[in-house]
């Protein structure tokens, strides 16, 4: 499995961004970037994501040619923006495309935090649209892994409007019966989770993934009641009855696996037929 | 920088202040020289008042669009529910856990006698009933309970009305536990589901996720100094800068105002507000809102539902701006 762009690893040893403990590179690629002392799930590039869940070569990136404008000529953003690209080799923060999981084709969408954060602009909600739609279309099983720390406050109220619009996209797929699964990956916050993250069909997080709708500045001075110590985690989020299954990042490719198998199987019998 | 709409207007309001203590001592003086003699100065003041309003409301920024969005005296939806229609009857609940009166909801009769659903945010003047209408902001038991509005108008084939007016919604720890996010993105979808006419109006604030949460409509209107932000301008400040008190800065850089929302295409309409802004004139701001309303149900009328929901959702595909290269 290639180790990709964003790896903690250099060279033969890698430290834990979380304990800080030392690990031995080899066993850390081959552990999904976890930390086998503490059981840190480190963020994954979208490169990563996409080699460790998918079936090896199956995917297939469309609308990469996407990239942002700067509508408002907000400051710094066209700056921001050309640092991120460079940064990443990406246009944007949401990569797209059709993939095999298990030889069941999905489309999916991957979040790359490390592209101005995973934020969603005009891009990034057009190529989750795009995803839906597609899943509408090609009929098949939609999988979408999130990481983002909310709208993209540079494009202002465009961003904002991409919430309905990747929403009413989610409404499609309701409509024509094609099973969307929405995977929380850390951070997964604000627009985006009230948006078309929080109505999949199916949704999985990553262990304490950090999800939430307020910043934690914004939250914090709003403190009436006092917060749990584990607020805004996958592991608070879940017991509120929000999220299906928290998955260590070994088990989820094989949790994907049953889900699209189960819930996707009206889709392949009708392909088959018609 | 003025940092609240009084403060803004100061000037203003002390003119009309003395405006209102020279009307009291007109009506209070019997001699009929001296009463003219002092009808000439009122006259002199409110020429004066108009001038003022007129110059400094030419020039409005969009700070001062955020100040006048906020202002106290500003008509609520409740204002609007008064001058506009009859027969309300406010609903309450969300049939899951709770009461949330930051949104006001309920059946009413446009002054035709059409049936018609409200739903809107809801603001409190003195400090009792901010607390009572939490500032506005929504929690998850608010949106469930437009939800069950929404179906309700939907099976009786009643147009949906929302008034958008809320800093935020409610970003506290239970808002959380219950799945504000959640909430919000079921109510926009519920909103997507919908074969009957929605219209919206942002009247105040338009506070991002907590605004579009009850915002997704066939027309989507804006009165002339209201806002619609995706993050409000101190908490960009806040992220840009890490100066919360650089609001102004950031409300320039958001373009949060109605005409910068009509130039990105993302609003049907801005709807004129009285000389001097709404809340120098609540009835006749109603008067305008009325009238959109009327003329916007009008033109849905003739939409089949099933087109109601396609034009709904072509409304917001198309909104993004992005190049191909």
């Amino acid at each position: 499995m290639p180790a990709g762009r964003g790896k903690t690893a250099i060279g033969n040893f890698a430290q834990c961004k979380k304990c800080k403990k030392t690990l031995f590179s080899a066993e850390f690629l081959e552990a999904l970037w976890i930390c086998h002392h503490c059981g840190h799930h480190h963020r994954l590039s979208s490169e990563q994501r996409i080699a460790c869940t998918f079936d090896e070569g199956s995917f297939v990136e469309l609308d990469a040619e996407l990239a942002s404008e700067d509508p408002l000529q907000f400051p710094e953003y066209a700056d921001k923006i050309q640092i991120a690209t460079e940064k990443t080799g990406l246009n944007d923060g949401v990569i797209s495309g059709r993939a095999k999981i298990d030889g069941m084709p999905v489309v999916a969408a991957i979040a790359d935090f490390s592209f101005m954060g995973g934020s969603m602009g005009s891009v990034g909600g057009e190529k989750i649209t795009r995803t839906l739609e597609r899943g509408v279309d090609d009929r098949c099983p939609v999988v979408i892994f999130c990481a983002s720390g909310g709208a993209r406050m540079q494009e202002g109220l465009l961003s904002l409007m991409q919430m309905p619009k990747t929403t009413a996209a989610v409404q499609r797929c309701n409509e024509n019966g094609i099973p969307y699964i929405a995977v929380f990956t850390d951070p997964t916050m604000a627009g985006v989770l009230a948006s078309y993250a929080s109505v999949a069909d199916v949704i999985l997080a990553e262990p304490k993934a950090l999800v939430g709708f307020a910043g934690a500045r914004v939250s914090k001075q709003a403190q009436v009641v006092k917060p749990p110590s584990d607020f805004q985690t996958a592991e608070f989020v879940a017991r509120a009855g929000m999220l299906d299954k928290i998955v260590d990042r070994r088990e989820l490719r094989g949790t994907l696996v049953a889900l699209v198998k189960i819930l996707g199987a009206h889709l392949r019998k009708g392909a088959k037929s018609g | 920088m003025a940092k609240t709409w009084k403060e803004w207007e100061k000037p203003v309001l002390e003119l009309e202040e003395l405006i209102e203590k020279l009307r009291v001592l007109i009506d209070a003086e019997a001699d009929a020289t001296k009463k003219k003699e002092l009808h000439v100065r009122l006259e002199e003041f409110e020429k004066r008042r108009d001038n003022f309003i007129k110059v400094r409301y030419s020039r409005l920024g969009a700070w001062e669009k955020v100040l006048l969005a906020r202002a106290e005296p500003r008509p609520y939806t409740l204002d609007y529910i008064a001058n506009i229609f009859t027969d309300f009857t406010e609903l309450d609940g969300d049939r899951r856990m709770g009461a949330d009166h930051a949104l006001v909801v309920g059946p009413a009769a446009m002054l035709d006698g059409r049936p018609v659903m409200i739903v809107g945010h809801q603001k409190g003047r003195d400090i009792q009933q901010r607390a009572y209408r939490n500032f506005a902001m929504c929690k998850p038991e608010g949106y469930r309970k437009a939800m069950r509005m929404f179906d309700m108008a939907d099976r009786f084939g009643m147009p949906i009305i929302t008034f958008i007016d809320t800093p935020a919604a409610d970003p506290g720890v239970e808002s959380e536990m219950r799945g504000i996010s959640e909430a919000i993105a079921a109510s926009m979808l519920k909103m997507f589901e919908l074969t009957v006419p929605v219209v919206s109006v942002v009247i105040g604030e338009g506070g991002s996720g907590g605004a579009i949460g009850i915002g997704v409509a066939n027309k989507v209107y804006m009165q002339e100094h209201a806002i619609y932000s995706v993050i409000p301008p101190e908490g960009c400040a806040a992220i840009l800068w890490r100066d919360p008190t650089k609001g102004a800065e950031a409300a320039a850089a958001l373009q949060l105002t109605a005409q910068s929302a009509m130039e990105l295409e993302l609003i049907d309409e801005i709807l004129e507000e009285p000389f001097g802004g709404a809340h120098r004139d609540p009835v006749e701001a109603a008067v305008t809102v009325k009238e959109t309303l009327v003329a916007a149900l009008a033109d849905l009328d003739k939409v089949p539902p099933k087109k109601l929901k396609e034009q709904r959702y072509d409304r917001y595909r198309k909104m993004g701006r992005f190049q191909t290269a």
